[in-house]
């Protein structure tokens, strides 16, 4: 059967068996650094395409469909046509800090990467706090857009920047309190612990209401945080031009670009991994046929496959949805999904104390 | 020399070169941005030093938190953008001694110390473990530092929220 541990135990195992231990650790570590980038590469170009065949099919239109079959490649040939185009820094930005930013978001984006669980036994550090440092490493995704608001030099950028740092400041609270309603269930921070917790059921189902109404704001608050409309106010095109990389061109667009769709990967894999069990299949409870006969999906397909239809969903949104304004936003956040997420912990709490999930 | 060691001079040169970087720079933002670094830089030490769950919190708090407060605070004041003048000779001069004494002050007690290598496993903190100890009552637990430092919060927050509150004038 496929399996993505499969593959990593067998370049293990060749390398140890070539080189000496320390030769194989360092190899394994570009091997890990070269795949994640290809990842990145790969989700950027599959999820761009994918936004805009979703956007076309809500809007009853047919979107790409020249470059390849049904429009794929023309991700690939936009991505070219950006590597082509000059690099403009102006006159007045703080050079250094304009072209520093975008990198940070960037490398920001893959140190949230490493506690995810993409398969069975198939992760790049399994941290014993796993949770609490995505939701530390995730807050310093603000830092990138602040620096890259306030180097350009321009009213739309630094207006832009504001409004994103105080828009991710305060969705990070629900988001976060989201998370721990989860983690009093599991009463572990380690991701492979709060997987393997669902093994006969995902929290969703076992949680009842509570776990419910977490998922809800989860997902609210982490669209607002990946600045991903109806909550895009950072970058409003209607009011302010292209926010924060109103500045930018060529490849260091890109970046942010590429950052933003990483980011929207990443806020739907913790999502899929602490409601819908990461790459945990279909269990229920003690049906072993049932179980049996889900445990041949390979566990990588379980995982991508809740991941996308999550990313589906927050594209769904930016679709349906119209834009808040800024006092709207935070009112939602600060009057509303604040008390609801308190509350719900402490609903969340008793329900785990009590014993009542199943 | 292995791997670890040169790990920890390279943490420790990145922490201290930032760290110089924020108090000479004359760009105010950037002086933030390099205080940035370096808080990211000693978080990175804990995680070298694998007390993952103290480096998170470093993180969380120090980062995420007072640095984006600093930053938030340059963007609200006028000018933030223009280089601030060149400092007063004297000044810089009784700056440098203060440095000066500061670091042969902790040197000198660092030195008295002679830290002594000790053969032990290495120690894995559970974070239920530092969850009991903060709410035990028992010697060594921290109950009453966890509950005073939760009402001077409590109190700031009231505080916070009676300053930017709007009051209601009648206007008949």
């Amino acid at each position: 059967m496929f399996s993505l541990e499969g593959i990593t135990n067998t370049v293990h195992e060749w390398l140890n068996n070539h080189f000496s231990p320390t030769l194989a650790l360092l190899t394994e570590f570009v091997l890990v650094g070269v795949a994640a980038i290809a990842l990145f590469a790969l989700l950027g170009l599959g999820l761009v395409w994918m936004e805009r065949k979703v956007a076309a099919v809500m809007q009853i239109r047919l979107g790409p469909n020249r470059v390849g079959p049904k429009g794929i490649f023309q991700t690939t040939a936009d991505t070219l046509k950006l590597i082509m185009k000059e690099g403009l820094t102006p006159d007045g930005a703080d050079k250094f800090l304009f072209n520093l930013a975008p990198y940070i978001v960037m490398i920001v984006a893959m140190l949230i990467l490493a506690p995810i669980a993409f398969a069975k036994n198939f992760q790049i550090w399994d941290i014993n706090i796993g949770v609490l440092y995505l939701s530390a490493v995730s807050s310093l995704s603000v830092i990138g857009v602040l620096m890259a608001g306030w180097a350009s030099n321009n009213k739309y950028s630094l207006l832009g920047a504001m409004r994103s740092g105080a828009q991710i400041v305060s969705y990070e609270l629900s988001a976060g309190l989201s998370v721990i309603s989860i983690v009093v269930m599991t009463g572990s921070l380690s991701i492979n612990d709060i997987i393997l917790s669902q093994q006969n059921g995902w929290w969703i189902f076992k949680g009842h209401i509570p776990a419910f109404i977490s998922f809800v704001i989860f997902i609210i608050a982490v669209t607002a945080e990946t600045n991903r409309a109806p909550f895009d106010l950072a970058e409003a095109e209607s009011e302010l031009t292209a926010g924060f990389h109103t500045e930018y061109s060529g490849m260091k667009f890109a970046l942010f670009f590429l950052a933003e769709y990483i980011n929207i990967f990443i806020v739907c894999a913790i999502g899929a991994t602490l409601f819908f069990g990461g790459w945990m299949p279909l269990h229920i409870g003690h049906w072993e046929g049932f179980n049996h006969v889900m445990d041949y999906i390979p566990s990588s397909i379980w995982f991508f496959g809740k991941t996308i239809g999550l990313i589906f969903l927050i594209m769904w949104f930016r679709w349906t949805f119209p834009r808040l304004r800024i006092d709207q936003l935070l009112n939602l956040e600060w009057k509303y999904l604040l008390p609801i997420s308190m509350f719900n912990l402490i609903l969340m709490t008793i329900v785990a104390i009590m014993g009542w999930h199943f | 020399m292995n791997a670890s060691v040169i790990i920890f001079y390279i943490i420790a040169a990145f922490i201290l070169g930032a760290g110089i970087l924020a108090v000479t720079t004359r760009k105010i933002f950037r002086s933030a941005i390099w205080l940035l670094f370096s808080l990211i830089g000693i978080a990175s030490l804990y995680f070298w030093m694998q007390v993952e769950f103290v480096a998170a919190v470093q993180i969380v708090v120090y980062v995420g938190g007072i640095v984006v407060l600093i930053i938030f605070s340059i963007f609200l004041t006028q000018k933030s953008g223009d280089e601030m003048p060149k400092p007063l000779k004297n000044r810089s001069i009784f700056s440098a001694l203060a440095v000066l004494f500061g670091f042969a002050f902790t040197f000198n007690l660092i030195k008295q110390y002679g830290f002594k290598q000790i053969e032990s496993t290495p120690f894995e903190v559970k974070v239920s473990d530092i969850g009991n100890q903060m709410l035990s009552t028992t010697e060594h637990g921290f109950v009453l530092p966890f509950e005073v430092v939760s009402i001077l919060l409590l109190a700031a927050m009231i505080g916070c929220i009676v300053i930017a509150m709007k009051v209601k004038h009648n206007e008949q």
